[in-house]
C-alpha cells in the first residue's frame, strides 16, 4: 500500500513528540540534565518533522493547511512547540518541557484521529484572509496553551509553599515571580493576537457573507474567550490580581480555547467546521 | 605496610574529652615533632577539629603502630587510658580507608555534607606535607579522599538544600523572587538567628535595607551594620507597602501585625508578594496571614521542619555516596596491592618486552630480506640490552629494603606502569 508522504511525516512528528512528551514526564519524577536535553532535542527533530509535513500539504492543497480538524490541530500544535523553543531560549524555564509537551502530544493526538485527506477547499474560504486570520487566531491560542502550562506551574509551585510541603518538585520548579512574569508576557501576547484574529474575521466574514458578525457558535464562544483574557489583563493592571490568581484564569482562558476550537467544531456545524 | 585511622569523635566522646585530646595551637605542632621521632611510624597525619581528633598513620606493624598512637594520646594529653580505650575508634588497612574517604566527604560529619571538615582535612594535609611526616603512601590517600569528596559533591545532592534557619530562608526567598537585589528586606526586632538570616540574605543580593526597633538606637546599629535604613518602629507598618521579605523576631507577647493589616498592605501594593519569617517565640505575626494571595508565612517550626526534610534528603542522598566511597576504596586497594614487587617487575618486563618487539618489527621492515643468522644476532643484542637495563631495579625490587614501597611507587611512576589505576 503506498502511504503519501506527508502521513509518513506526520507520523515521525508524532512519534518524537510523544518520546519528548515521554522524557518531559520522566523529567517530572527524576529530573537530570539528560531528560531536559532529550526533550529539547527530540522536540526539535518532531518539529522538523512536522514542519516539513506542513510545507507538504501546503504545496499539494495549494492552502494553508488548516482547513480540516487533522490539519488545524496539527497546526495549532506547530504554533505551541514555535513558541515552547522561543520562551525557553528566552527565559530558560526548568521543567517546562515536561509541562508543555504533553499538551503538543495530546493535540497531535488528536489530530490523528481525525480525517487525513488533503480536499479541495471550499471556495468561500479561498482568500488570503484565510492565512493572516488563521496564523492569527492560533498563534494566539498557542500563546494561552503555553500560559496554561505555566499556570499549572505556577499553582503547584505556590501550593509547595503554601503548604510548606517543599517535596517532591519544589526544589526543581523554577521561581514563583518568573512563573507569573512568563504567564503574564504570554496572555499580553496572546490577546492582541486572538483580537487581530477576531477583527480579520469579521471583515472576511463581511466579505464573503456581506455580514461582520453572524452569531454562529464560534463567533460566540471566541468572545467569550477573548472577554475572559481581556478580564485577565484588566484585574492585573488594576488591582494587581497576579499571581495565583491570573494562574488560575489563564487555565480557565485556555479551557475555554480548547472547548471553542474542538467542541464547538464537533457539536455544531457551522462553516467553522473545519476550524 | 599498614594504614591506621585512630581518633575519636563526637559520636564516641563528649565534648570534654575532645576539648582534652585536641591538638589546638601549638600542641600540633609539638605533637607532629614527636610523633615524627617515632620510627615505627613511617607517616603520618594529625586532624584535630572541634568535633573529632584522629590520627592517620602508615605503620610498619598494625598492632604496635596502634599501641604507639595510644600511648603517645596518654602521654601527650595526660588522660586515663581507660577513658582513652572507650572514646577511641581504630581502623586500619581498608576500613582505615573507608573510615577517611568518609570523614573527607562529610559521610562521618554530624550534619552529613557539612562543608567545613574538607577544608579542616585540606590543611591537616597541607601542614603536614609542610612538616614532611607524609610520603608516597599518605599523600596519595589524602589526594584521592580528597578528590573523592569532591565527586561525592557533584554527582549526589549531599550537599545541597539548607539545613540552617538561615539558609532555609534564602532557598525559601529564591524560590519566591527572581532576584533577591531588587527586593526590599524589612527586619522587625533583633536577636542572633535573624541577623545571621539578615546577613545571608544580604550576601544572596538584597540590597535595600530597613530595619527598625523598639528601642531606635538598636535599629540604627543593625542599620548600620546591613548598610540599610532604620526607621521608628511605630512607623513599620506603613513601610510595610515597600517590604518583599520580613523577618521579625521581636519580645512581643502579642501579634503586633494582623491579618486586616497586612490585607491593606496589600492592597496598596497590588499583591506584589511579600515572604515573611516570624522568627520570634511566641510568635510575632498573625498566623492567618498565610491565608492571604500572595503571602508566605513561616514561623520558626515551618522552617524547622524544612529544615528536617532537607536533612532526610541529606542522608538518602549519603547512601549514594556510600557506593562511590566503596567504589573508590576497591581501586585504593588496587594501586596499593600493586605496590608488590612481583607485579610490579611483570609489568615492567612486559613493557619492555612489548617495546622491545615493536621496535623490532619496525627494523626488520626497514631492513628488507635478512639472513636467518642476521636476525638472530639482532635478537640477541636487544634481548640483552632489555635484561641489562632490567637487571638492576629488578634485583632492589625484589630485596625488600625499608623504603621499597617508596621505590615501587617511584619506578612505577616513572615508567607509566599505573595505566588506569592513576587518576589524575
Amino acid at each position: 500500500m503506498h502511504i503519501e508522504l506527508n502521513v509518513w511525516l506526520f507520523e515521525f512528528a508524532l512519534t518524537f513528540y510523544f518520546i519528548s512528551a515521554i522524557a518531559g514526564t520522566i523529567g517530572l519524577f527524576k529530573g537530570t540534565i539528560v531528560t531536559s536535553r532529550a526533550i529539547i532535542i527530540l522536540t526539535v527533530i518532531g518539529f522538523l518533522f512536522h514542519s516539513a509535513n506542513i510545507v507538504v500539504r501546503y504545496i499539494k492543497g495549494g492552502h494553508i493547511p488548516i482547513t480540516n480538524l487533522h490539519e488545524a490541530s496539527s497546526f495549532f500544535s506547530w504554533c505551541i512547540v514555535l513558541l515552547f523553543f522561543l520562551f525557553e531560549y528566552r527565559y530558560k524555564i526548568g521543567l517546562l518541557g515536561s509541562f508543555i509537551m504533553p499538551i503538543v502530544f495530546i493535540l497531535m493526538l488528536s489530530s490523528s484521529i481525525f480525517p487525513r485527506e488533503i480536499r479541495e477547499i471550499n471556495p468561500i474560504l479561498q482568500s488570503y484572509w484565510l492565512g493572516i486570520h488563521a496564523i492569527l487566531a492560533f498563534l494566539g491560542n498557542a500563546s494561552f496553551a503555553m500560559a496554561f502550562g505555566i499556570g499549572i506551574m505556577y499553582l503547584l509551585q505556590e501550593w509547595y509553599l503554601k503548604s510548606k510541603q517543599l517535596k517532591g518538585l519544589f526544589k526543581r520548579l523554577p521561581n514563583l515571580e518568573i512563573l507569573d512574569e512568563v504567564n503574564y508576557r504570554l496572555i499580553t501576547l496572546g490577546f492582541p493576537l486572538l483580537t487581530l484574529a477576531i477583527i480579520t474575521g469579521v471583515i472576511w466574514a463581511n466579505t464573503v457573507f456581506g455580514k461582520y458578525w453572524r452569531w454562529e457558535p464560534k463567533e460566540v464562544w471566541s468572545l467569550i474567550t477573548w472577554l475572559i483574557y481581556a478580564l485577565v489583563l484588566h484585574l492585573r493592571l488594576t488591582i494587581g490580581w497576579r499571581g495565583r490568581k491570573a494562574a488560575i484564569l489563564s487555565i480557565v482562558g485556555f479551557i475555554l480555547v480548547i472547548f471553542t476550537f474542538f467542541g464547538v467544531s464537533i457539536l455544531r456545524k457551522g462553516f467553522h467546521i473545519f476550524v | 605496610m599498614n594504614i591506621l585511622a585512630v581518633g575519636l569523635n563526637h559520636k564516641t566522646a563528649d565534648i570534654g574529652i575532645r576539648e582534652r585530646v585536641a591538638f589546638d595551637g601549638s600542641k600540633l605542632d609539638k605533637a607532629i615533632s614527636l610523633l615524627k621521632g617515632i620510627p615505627e611510624i613511617k607517616e603520618h597525619i594529625v586532624l584535630s577539629t572541634c568535633n573529632r581528633v584522629e590520627i592517620y598513620a602508615n605503620v610498619n606493624n598494625g598492632s604496635s603502630g596502634t599501641e604507639l598512637i595510644k600511648n603517645f594520646l596518654v602521654n601527650f594529653h595526660g588522660v586515663s587510658q581507660e577513658t582513652l580505650n572507650n572514646a577511641l575508634y581504630i581502623h586500619s588497612g581498608e576500613n582505615a580507608i573507608r573510615h577517611i574517604f568518609r570523614v573527607a566527604s562529610s559521610l562521618d560529619s554530624m550534619i552529613v555534607g557539612e562543608p567545613q571538615i574538607l577544608g579542616q582535612l585540606k590543611d591537616a594535609f597541607e601542614f603536614a606535607v609542610k612538616r614532611k611526616t607524609t610520603g608516597v603512601i599518605l599523600n596519595r590517600l589524602m589526594k584521592k579522599a580528597i578528590s573523592v569528596a569532591k565527586r561525592i559533591r557533584t554527582e549526589t545532592k549531599i550537599a545541597q538544600s539548607a539545613v540552617s534557619i538561615s539558609f532555609a530562608a534564602v532557598e525559601l526567598a529564591k524560590k519566591i523572587f527572581e532576584d533577591l537585589s531588587k527586593e526590599t528586606f524589612m527586619l522587625i526586632g533583633a536577636g542572633e538567628m535573624a541577623e545571621l538570616a539578615a546577613k545571608h540574605l544580604i550576601q544572596n543580593g538584597v540590597k535595600n535595607v530597613i530595619v527598625t526597633n523598639r528601642t531606635y538606637e538598636s535599629a540604627e546599629k543593625l542599620a548600620r551594620e546591613f548598610n540599610g535604613k532604620a526607621i521608628e518602629f511605630n512607623t513599620f507598618l506603613h513601610e510595610l507597602v515597600h517590604a518583599d521579605i520580613v523577618i521579625c523576631s521581636t519580645g512581643a507577647s502579642h501579634y503586633i501585625l494582623l491579618k486586616e493589616q497586612v490585607q491593606k498592605t496589600m492592597k496598596h501594593r497590588k499583591n506584589k508578594p511579600i515572604f515573611i519569617i516570624d522568627i520570634s517565640v511566641p510568635r510575632n505575626i498573625d498566623p492567618e496571614i498565610n491565608d492571604i494571595d500572595n503571602i508566605y508565612l513561616y514561623d520558626i517550626d515551618d522552617l524547622q521542619e524544612v529544615i528536617g526534610t532537607n536533612i532526610q534528603e541529606r542522608n538518602k542522598e549519603a547512601q549514594k555516596a556510600e557506593r562511590i566511597v566503596d567504589v573508590e576504596v576497591d581501586a585504593f586497594l588496587k594501586w596499593q596491592e600493586s605496590l608488590s614487587a612481583v607485579p610490579t617487575v611483570v609489568a615492567l618486563r612486559e613493557k619492555a618486552e612489548a617495546i622491545k618487539i615493536e621496535e623490532l618489527e619496525k627494523a626488520f621492515r626497514k631492513l628488507g630480506v635478512l639472513q636467518e643468522k642476521e636476525i638472530h644476532i639482532i635478537e640477541a643484542m636487544t634481548n640483552s640490552i632489555v635484561n641489562k637495563l632490567l637487571h638492576p631495579p629488578t634485583i632492589t625490587l625484589k630485596e625488600g629494603s625499608e623504603d621499597r614501597e617508596e621505590l615501587i611507587a617511584v619506578i612505577r611512576k616513572l615508567y607509566g606502569l599505573n595505566g588506569d589505576t592513576e587518576n589524575k
